[in-house]
């Protein structure tokens, strides 16, 4: 099976998040980026795959954030090719623009299964991973947690996530893209040192595309942290003061028995 | 037939009907009332009758039956209501942000070339356009947003509205497609049931919840002693069941359960909308977060910046010392 995972960089949301002087953007310049969590359990799901089942793994990232160190360290785990799109924004283009691009990339690569995270946390006027579908013509089923090979060599099974902890067990004809919630395991923890080789051993291809942010029928007029219309009452003090206070609470709302 | 039409999208699953779709109804209400249009609402199942009561809000009840519609497969669903929106024009199609939602409106936008916006917490008409105010990054920034240009699909946000309680007299239709569907490339094969015996977190009425601030697997073990001492049980967030910690059945959220006990106890929880619209109806909230800015603040009653870690042995101490 050959398979290619997209994986993105995402604001770090730890890091306070700023908007920029235009009031419309975050402030890309001041964010740390980390891997998009859904990207970072495709890229697990495929390697589960191709260790089950044989194939390759490739890697498509745009190039900004903390790209290298993301790409070197999916090589130290396992993928096999890593493929850096040019980006001169420092940011991800909309859903349907980027897609357009992802999509020249991995027709190239002749992926028989695209794996994408079902959503990332900075989208809101798109989505990727459908998009992506319909830019390679290949069907889609997202919000999946678990991939495994199907009953014939041309398809897998997946498992899509509803309600109350209920999975729909579906057959995929491939190719396909199928947007990842979960991988069937945690994402692998790899030591530094296997990180610290791949930097000396690994190449990068870098098509020769360069891509323009597009434009979105969306526009955003204003960005604005959540104002909400209720906060908790903050309490106070040391753990132990704090402990009591709870505590206390439970007893007023005769929760302690 | 026209763009001041709004179509709202129900999710039947399992012969259930989401709750989100009540609440798309009262959004669609406002935004067909504001330019005199007609709300339109669509079933798509092999019987949608059964839920011709609780959907008569609408002004029409749409109802496309066909036996490829009885378990959800992407094709049919795509290619049934792409057939509905052709014939009916309408300028704004709701869509709740289900496992489905997530499915169709993104495909269906992309194939009609229509912009969609995901994370909806208010929407109104402006022009011949609308502007509506979203949320992303988990809940931690909003955008306010403009749209020149309709149809658009708006996947509104779980719990952003109140669920209509209009009971209207929707004139229901029964559409049949025009070509026969089937699921071609994707498969539904069966139904994969959480496995019974674990405790029903649905049933308890003190739940004390883990999240990744937790850090460790053992500590979950200091929160299971907490739940020992209030009578309560366990409970988490998605990123604690992924790593294996603690089974499906504890999940709490969007593809968890929906909890309501007296007692939330938010350990290590940002309160990300996914986590939000499976506790947000508990009777208190009490959060411990290091994070001053986390979402979870929002939602609780009482909160602590503290490091969860460093509370629940005092906790557990302080509650034992009450009891007696
Ligand atoms: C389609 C879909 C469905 C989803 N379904 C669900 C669902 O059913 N349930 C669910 O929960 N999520 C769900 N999610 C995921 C959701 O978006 C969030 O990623 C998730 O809820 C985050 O979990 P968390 O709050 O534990 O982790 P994080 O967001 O990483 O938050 C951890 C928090 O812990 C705090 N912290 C760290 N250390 C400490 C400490 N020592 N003491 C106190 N606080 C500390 C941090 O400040 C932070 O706020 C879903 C996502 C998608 C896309
Ligand atoms: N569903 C959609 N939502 C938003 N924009 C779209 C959509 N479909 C197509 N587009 C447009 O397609 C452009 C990018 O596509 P492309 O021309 O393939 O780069 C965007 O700038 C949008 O104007």
């Amino acid at each position: 099976m050959n398979i290619a995972v997209v994986v993105r960089q995402v604001p770090d949301l730890i890091e306070s998040l700023d908007i920029d002087s235009t009031a419309s953007a975050l402030d890309w310049e001041s964010i740390s980026f980390i891997v998009n969590e859904c990207d970072d359990h495709a890229l697990e799901q495929a390697l589960l795959l191709k260790e089950a089942n044989g194939g390759t793994v490739s890697v498509v990232a745009f190039d900004f954030g903390d790209v290298e160190n993301t790409l070197y360290t999916a090589a130290a785990k396992g993928a096999e090719r890593l493929v850096k799109i040019p980006c001169e924004t420092h940011r991800h283009p909309s859903p349907w623009t980027a897609a357009s691009w992802y999509a020249q990339v991995i027709r190239d690569l002749a992926a028989d299964l695209v794996l994408v995270g079902v959503q990332a946390h900075d989208e809101f006027d798109g989505v990727l991973a459908p998009a992506l579908a319909t830019a390679l013509s290949m069907p889609y089923l997202g919000v999946i947690r678990g991939v495994q090979a199907g009953s014939r060599p041309t398809t897998v099974a997946a498992c899509k996530e509803f309600p109350r902890a209920v999975r729909a067990r579906m057959e995929i004809e491939l190719p396909a893209v199928l947007g990842i919630l979960g991988a069937d395991r945690p994402p692998r923890y790899v030591p530094v040192s296997r990180i610290r080789n791949a930097m000396n051993t690994v190449h990068f291809e870098e098509p020769g595309l360069n891509v323009p942010l597009g434009e979105s029928p969306v526009s955003v007029c204003r960005l604005y942290p959540p104002v909400s219309g209720t906060h908790a009452e903050m309490i106070a003090g040391s753990e132990a003061e704090a402990a009591d206070r709870i505590a206390d609470i439970l007893v007023e709302k005769g929760l302690l028995s | 037939m026209s763009s001041r039409d709004v179509l709202v999208v129900a999710d039947v699953q399992r012969d259930v009907l989401d709750d989100t779709t009540l609440e798309l109804l009262s959004v669609g209400r406002g935004l067909a009332a504001a330019a005199e249009g007609q709300l339109m609402c669509v079933v798509l199942s092999a019987d949608g009758q059964p839920f011709a009561e609780s959907l008569s809000a609408a002004d029409r009840l749409l109802l496309v039956n066909d036996v490829q519609l009885t378990v959800y497969s992407p094709g049919p669903y795509v290619t049934a209501l792409q057939e509905v929106i052709a014939a009916e024009q309408p300028g704004v199609i709701l869509v709740g942000g289900t496992s489905i939602g997530w499915d169709i409106a993104p495909l269906l936008a992309c194939r009609l070339q229509a912009p969609l916006l995901t994370g909806c917490l208010a929407v109104q008409r402006q022009g011949d356009g609308l502007s509506a105010s979203v949320s992303f990054c988990a809940g931690k920034m909003m955008a306010d947003v403009h749209i020149a240009k309709l149809p658009a699909f708006l996947m509104v946000m779980p719990g952003s509205s109140r669920a209509t309680d209009e009971v209207g007299r929707a004139r229901v239709e029964i559409r049949v497609p025009s070509a026969p569907l089937a699921a071609e490339q994707i498969r539904f094969q069966e139904w994969v049931l959480p496995e019974p015996g674990d405790v029903d977190i649905t049933q308890q009425s003190i739940l004390v919840a883990v999240g990744r601030g937790i850090q460790q697997e053992d500590n979950v073990e200091l929160a299971e002693e907490l739940a020992r001492v209030l009578h309560g049980a366990v409970c988490a967030s998605r990123p604690v069941v992924d790593q294996g910690w603690l089974p499906a059945t504890r999940q709490v959220g969007k593809s968890g359960m929906t909890v309501k006990p007296k007692l939330y106890l938010a350990l290590g929880i940002s309160g990300a909308p996914e986590h939000v619209e499976g506790m947000k109806g508990a009777g208190l909230i009490i959060a411990v977060n290091t994070d001053p800015n986390a979402p979870i603040f929002d939602v609780a009653h009482y909160g602590a910046e503290i490091d969860a870690l460093d509370l629940l042995p005092a906790l557990v101490e302080a509650v034992s010392a009450k009891k007696v």
